[in-house]
């Protein structure tokens, strides 16, 4: 049985259609074309499906994509502000906080979501809070490091913000 | 902490940069597009029907009700990949693990595979296939498959290397031996001997994209195949081999590879993409679940070495010897032959002996990670070689630099060495702040060193200049993990222009003669000599170019700093000129400007690295924790530092995860317990420090740079060190890897009941 979804993705209104035991990922990735969303295990174990929401850090291979129905959801994919990447984004690149790149949409969303919680997370802070995502490549310490420049680029460009205006 | 310390001369203006990778910003907004990323239109969609036996013989399968399923393409088992192999071992075996025949030979073992118009569909035909089985004895542990009582895993296995071959059929399929001098002489002038057995269990190299591919098979026999892979120049030539096609009509799509550490070197799943596609007339994606890459697709070997070395009261080694007996699922490879040959590969012995045999066991069929074989034997060795410093009382990183081979040292595997790295890395590590830090209760220092070979091998390129003077370089040796990156900064520093000039691509395997794979650290060594040649040629043909616009012979021509410069008689007014001046006029000069090498790679230098460690053991429930971790290695010459320096964090994290929590645990059923990350859990954030690294720069004189392969060696010292510092922070020998908490609790309970 398929059901009708629409929910707002990444700042747009999308309809999509999806099986009712499909899971979010499946239905993100084939009938939305988010490939973005990536699936390293399907089970909730490595986070390369990471997504938000409603702005809460969720697997989407744990999540029903009829759950989406009326809800927000954001991906890798809307991060960027037009052509501009998002603090995040550009750290990672300078860092060279990826190797092989599979796992960086997940990272990449859920350290949106702890800079969010927290803008000035410890380095073990960021490590609790990223411990959900499974990099093989990198041995972590870029990634951390990435983030850790990524919230301080961010707390400065707030400041400047504030003392603007 | 991440430093960087130069040996060579040569002074560089783009390699040894860190500029940002010309893939990643498709890698951070999503756009990269990975194995399970793409779509063929009309696609099916196939699920593979695996064994739940870990060894059995198929009486039957009836798949009548699988293929009267509305949506049901194609249905296949081995019937439908007949043998071509024509007594080809290894292709055989790629041939029978792809597809069970008359037997399944290890719980996973793919048995039949369904094509349907959706995964929902292809899944529900699966379930209506029938097999019947008869169920035989089968032996997962290495020590016990070994054991002349062990069930037979493959019928009438005779030891290949023993002379006279021995007469009874056993699982040990084949044994290397190598070394030199006399162990026993050796062992004699030994003032302290050290015996022992170490146990490795299996592990599997975790990437996180599970296997992938799309294949489009016509009835007139061509083909294409999008799959993600470290060689798809390989894998065109077995798919082709192993379908019956010609090779030229199969043309294979690299995908962005979600990381293969070796694993993706090896055929899976893609022929029975290609059969299945074949078998429907339409094309087939297939993806495996992440059960299915822990059950069916290669970990690496378990392994049981027994080691005996000898040392003098003054640290010298009289000897070392060492049988290695290495697992290798069903079929045999050459794992235990790497074991052996890099097992004493650091040093410089007089008498050596290492006795390698390949067992098999009713478990996946074994393939490569990261310097294959190199870890199990290292950890071994080092640990017998800490416990030796200890009887005489010799600071271990002292008796390893007493020891270490050098430039001219005959090593224990044949060859004499060039310049090499393993005592710089010993003295960088003894001078090493990291050295000296304090240490609390409950906690331990450990050292140890670690030997890669490196590969070159076969490769070719393409370096074309475009007529707005930018530069595309087309390479056939996947990008793992950057190597885009390094190889656009050799085509700059060769050209002399700015790294943003230059795009690097890998080529399908229609664009390209034959590349070997991205293995054996060989990636980035090969590809840029190949492209240092190509270059080579551009501004040969560019001076020629140049020549022709002045009206000047080309010997009056000079490349430098990306222009061509007038010199000797021409030289007066004559401005030089750009690659973008040259190329913009080349249509009335002779047309578009290429260059094209295809060279065997010959003189990859052998790479040697040392690893420090502190862990903090908790004695009441023998949790360890990593606390601080150091890197050194020789790099020959760093392209770019940066993804050096990632390829070292990597390696010593897989390492530390192998050392204390992974492995493949099998039930007296032979059924794999634990095929999910939940259950084979690799290292997260949260278990580690940051990964201090030291690169050294020791030239390989077979290189116009000076690079060696950097991928691999990271990952041979982590067991031994990590073991090292365990042992040291309880007090007790560790001899078996993973030290997960039961496993230290044991060893602690041992000691106490004999002490
Ligand atoms: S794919 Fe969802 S957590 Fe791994
Ligand atoms: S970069 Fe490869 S898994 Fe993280």
């Amino acid at each position: 049985m398929s059901v009708l979804v629409n929910s707002t993705i990444n700042g747009d209104p999308i309809q999509f259609s999806c099986e009712a035991d499909e899971t979010l990922m499946d239905a993100l990735r084939d009938r939305v074309g988010l490939k973005g969303v990536k699936e390293g295990c399907g089970t909730g174990d490595c986070g390369a499906c990471s997504i938000r929401l409603d702005g809460a850090l969720v697997c989407s291979c744990l999540v029903l994509g009829a759950e989406a129905q009326g809800r927000t959801v954001d991906t890798v994919e809307g991060m960027s502000d037009g052509a501009k990447l998002h603090v995040l984004q550009e750290k990672f690149l300078e860092h060279a906080a990826l190797q092989c790149g599979i796992c960086t949409p997940g990272f990449l969303v859920a350290a949106q979501a702890l800079l969010e919680k927290n803008p000035t997370p410890t380095e073990e802070e960021i490590r609790y809070g990223l411990a959900g995502n499974l990099c093989r490549c990198t041995g972590y310490d870029k990634i951390v490091r990435a983030v850790q420049d990524a919230a301080k680029t961010m707390n400065r460009k707030a400041k400047k913000k504030v003392s603007k205006s | 902490m991440n430093a960087e310390t130069k040996l060579g001369k040569r002074e560089f203006r783009s390699v040894g940069t860190r500029p940002v990778r010309p893939d990643g910003v498709d890698k951070v907004t999503g756009r990269a597009r990975y194995g399970a990323d793409f779509d063929m239109p009309g696609q099916l969609v196939a699920r593979v029907l695996r064994s739940p036996h870990a060894h059995a013989t198929i009486k039957k399968i009836d798949t009548s009700a699988a293929e009267k399923l509305p949506g049901v393409k194609a249905v296949i088992t081995s019937k439908d990949l007949p043998d071509l192999t024509d007594g080809d071992e290894e292709l055989g075996a790629i041939l029978e693990n792809c597809m069970a025949r008359k037997k399944a030979y290890y719980d996973g073992h793919a048995v039949a595979a369904v094509a349907a118009v959706d995964a929902k569909t292809a899944r529900a035909a699966i379930k209506l296939i029938k097999v019947d089985y008869t169920v035989h004895k089968h032996v997962t542990d290495v020590d016990r498959a070994a054991d002349p009582k062990a069930p037979l895993v493959m019928k009438g296995c005779i030891t290949q290397g023993i002379d006279p071959a021995p007469k009874k059929a056993s699982n040990i399929a084949k044994q290397s031996e190598f070394g030199h001098g006399d162990v026993g002489k050796g062992f004699k002038k030994a003032d302290h001997i050290v015996e022992r057995n170490f146990r490795t269990e299996q592990t599997h190299q975790g990437y996180i994209e599970p296997h992938a591919c799309v294949a489009s098979i016509s009835p007139d026999g061509t083909g294409e195949m999008w799959v993600c892979t470290q060689g798809h120049f390989v894998f065109r030539q077995q798919c082709a081999a192993l379908l019956g096609l010609d090779m030229a009509k199969l043309r294979v799509t690299s995908s962005e590879i979600g990381g293969g550490f070796g694993g993706k070197t090896h055929l899976w799943l893609e022929p029975v993409a290609m059969a299945l596609s074949r078998k429907a007339n339409l094309p087939v994606k297939l993806v495996m679940t992440r059960d299915e890459v822990f059950r069916a697709s290669g970990p690496t070997s378990a392994t049981s070495i027994d080691i005996k070395i000898g040392i003098t009261n003054d640290g010298t080694i009289t000897a070392g010897e060492a049988t290695l007996r290495y697992a290798s699922g069903p079929w045999p490879g050459s794992w235990a032959l790497l074991g052996a040959m890099t097992a004493f590969a650091c040093y410089d012995l007089e008498n050596v002996k290492t006795t390698g045999q390949e067992i098999l066991v009713n478990r996946p069929k074994t393939t490569a990670y990261r310097a294959p074989s190199a870890p199990m034997a290292a950890f071994a060795v080092e640990s017998v070689l800490d416990e030796l410093a200890g009887k005489i009382d010799m600071d271990p990183v002292q008796l390893r630099i007493k020891n270490a081979a050098s430039e001219g040292t005959r090593s224990s595997y044949g060859p004499v060495y060039g310049p090499i790295g393993i005592g710089p890395t010993l003295e960088a590590a003894a001078s090493h702040p990291h050295m000296k830090a304090k240490l609390k209760k409950n906690q331990g220092r450990g050292m140890a060193c670690g030997f890669w070979f490196n590969f070159g091998g076969q490769s070719c390129t393409n370096l074309n200049i475009d007529i707005d003077g930018s530069v595309t370089l087309t390479v056939g040796t996947i990008d793992v993990g950057g190597a885009r990156a390094s190889l656009s900064l050799v085509v700059a520093e060769e050209l002399g222009i700015d790294y943003e000039q230059v795009k690097t691509i890998v080529g399908d395997t229609s664009t390209l003669g034959y590349n070997e794979m991205t293995d054996g650290s060989r990636g980035t060594f090969a590809s840029s000599m190949s492209a240092i040649m190509s270059a080579r040629q551009v501004i040969d043909i560019m001076r020629a170019r140049a020549a022709d616009m002045w009206g000047i012979p080309p010997e009056d021509v000079e490349w430098q700093d990306g222009h061509a410069h007038a010199s000797g008689k021409s030289k007066k007014n004559l401005p030089p000129l750009s690659i973008a001046d040259i190329a913009s006029r080349a249509a009335k000069t002779g047309g578009p400007i290429a260059g094209h090498t295809e060279l065997n790679a010959d003189g990859a230098g052998v790479s040697f690295a040392t690893h420090i460690c502190d862990v903090e053991v908790d004695p009441e429930t023998g949790l360890t924790r990593v606390i601080r971790y150091t890197v050194i290695q020789d790099a020959g010459k760093a392209v770019h530092p940066t993804y050096v320096e990632g390829q070292f964090q990597g390696g010593a994290t897989q390492g530390i995860g192998w050392a204390l929590n992974e492995e493949y645990i099998y039930g007296e059923d032979g059924r794999l317990q634990n095929p999910g990350f939940l259950d084979y859990r690799i290292p997260v954030c949260s278990d580690l420090p940051m990964i201090d690294t030291q690169i050294l720069e020791i030239p390989n004189p077979n290189h116009p740079y000076g690079i060696r392969g950097v991928g691999e060696t990271s990952i041979v010292p982590p067991l031994a060190a990590i073991g090292n510092a365990v042992s040291n922070a309880v007090g007790v020998r560790m001899t078996h890897i993973p030290m997960s908490p039961p496993r230290i609790l044991d060893a602690l309970e041992n000691a106490e009941q004999e002490g």
